[in-house]
């Protein structure tokens, strides 16, 4: 029944765009959505901010990261005006990582008041501009990233 | 040109632009990428990773006019009910749905030495996936659906509904929070990627326009050939295909 199969199909690709339709209305992208908290909201919310998946966005304090190359330990704080919080990772920052940039790690806030992150991610602006002097050099950057990965 | 057909007048020309148009369009794009690649000063934070720049903005900017064009022409047909504007949202949204792809691979390269990940479900990033699997549902629909005008009608509604995500797209980076940056303004771009950037708009542009044209000009092709099978099937002729 070739007809009965079409009818099918046709059936099954309505459902796919509707329920795209759908989720983006109703679903994960309402009001609501929150791809990440400050640590200022995190702290705020006391019992509840701890052990629990977090995305947490913020600044990085400039002066306030150490990086052990070799025990692969990465410590920053993370900063925006209502709360500081101390994040710990075990992974190389991304080479793009800069004290003073906006930084979103994934992790769980733990008892310690540490945030134990399992991934580091890097906010870029959205400035395009060319070095000034006193920057490292681009073409020194693009050959670390090479590296990088 | 084969004279076996019974109606040589139905069988549509090619426009006779078409081809040096896409001639033109392919060489202009060459020329506005090799002028961005070699005239842009590296980036001070990415270094010559900037040069995606040049083709995942182009594109992200194509996968918002396709869909535009796919809403336009299914407005038009429900209003006149004209095969031709059905056409042209099927060809838009066939090309269209290549550049949202684009747009997504290009992003997630570019993501993953600069934000240090391939993906996350941010809401740009989501949304613009969702974009994706709408004209991905546009055309499974328009491929499953039997009766022509049927299929027409279905297919419009999807393509008005589907493109009111464009705006949400759009204005993601500002109403929510996201790891994608806001849009870059002529304010917080410097002189030396400027001009790249807006070249490489334009080339995007007319090699869009150029590719909705040559798969508008291949669907008459295609109905044109249905309509002369079904004549000679009509007039009980033995179909050689």
């Amino acid at each position: 029944m070739k007809g009965g199969r079409k009818k099918i199909g046709a059936a099954l690709a309505l459902i796919i765009v509707l329920s795209s339709f759908g989720y983006l209305v109703y679903g994960g992208i309402g009001e609501n959505i929150v791809y990440f908290v400050t640590p200022g909201e995190l702290l705020a919310k006391g019992n509840d901010a701890y052990d629990r998946p977090t995305r947490l966005g913020g600044q990085v304090v400039p002066g306030t990261m150490e990086w052990d190359a070799d025990a692969l330990d990465l410590r920053f704080t993370l900063q925006d005006e209502d709360g500081q919080i101390r994040v710990h990772s075990q992974k190389a920052p991304p080479a793009m990582f800069r004290e003073g940039m906006g930084v979103i790690v994934e992790g769980k806030l733990t008892r310690t008041g540490v945030f134990e992150s399992s991934s580091v991610m890097v906010k870029h602006s959205n400035e395009y501009r060319p070095p000034e002097d006193g920057h490292p050099k681009p073409e020194d950057m693009y050959k670390s990233l090479i590296r990088e990965s | 040109m084969d004279t076996s057909y019974s109606d040589i007048a139905a069988v549509p020309q090619r426009p006779r632009w078409l081809l040096p148009f896409g001639i033109f369009a392919t060489l202009f794009l060459i020329a506005s990428q090799a002028a961005a690649l070699l005239m842009s000063a590296p980036d001070r934070d990415m270094g010559h990773l900037q040069k995606i720049l040049y083709v995942h903005v182009p594109s992200a900017w194509m996968s918002m006019i396709a869909p535009a064009i796919v809403f336009v022409a299914s407005v038009l047909y429900l209003w006149k009910r004209q095969a031709k504007h059905d056409m042209v949202a099927a060809a838009a949204a066939q090309v269209g749905i290549v550049f949202i792809g684009l747009t997504l691979i290009q992003g997630s390269i570019w993501a993953r030495p600069t934000w240090g990940i391939w993906w996350t479900w941010d809401p740009r990033l989501t949304t613009t996936a969702i974009l994706f699997l709408i004209y991905a549902g546009y055309l499974a629909l328009r491929a499953f659906a039997e009766d022509e005008d049927q299929r027409a009608r279905w297919s419009a509604a999807v393509g008005i509904m589907g493109f009111l995500n464009v705006p949400i797209v759009y204005m993601s980076v500002r109403w929510w929070r996201t790891i994608h940056q806001v849009q870059s303004t002529p304010d917080t771009m410097d002189a030396t990627y400027k001009l790249g950037l807006r070249l490489n708009a334009f080339a995007f542009l007319f090699i869009l326009i150029f590719l909705i044209a040559l798969r508008y000009y291949i669907a008459r092709l295609e109905r044109a050939r249905t309509a002369v099978l079904e004549e000679r099937t009509l007039a009980g002729d033995k179909i050689h295909v």
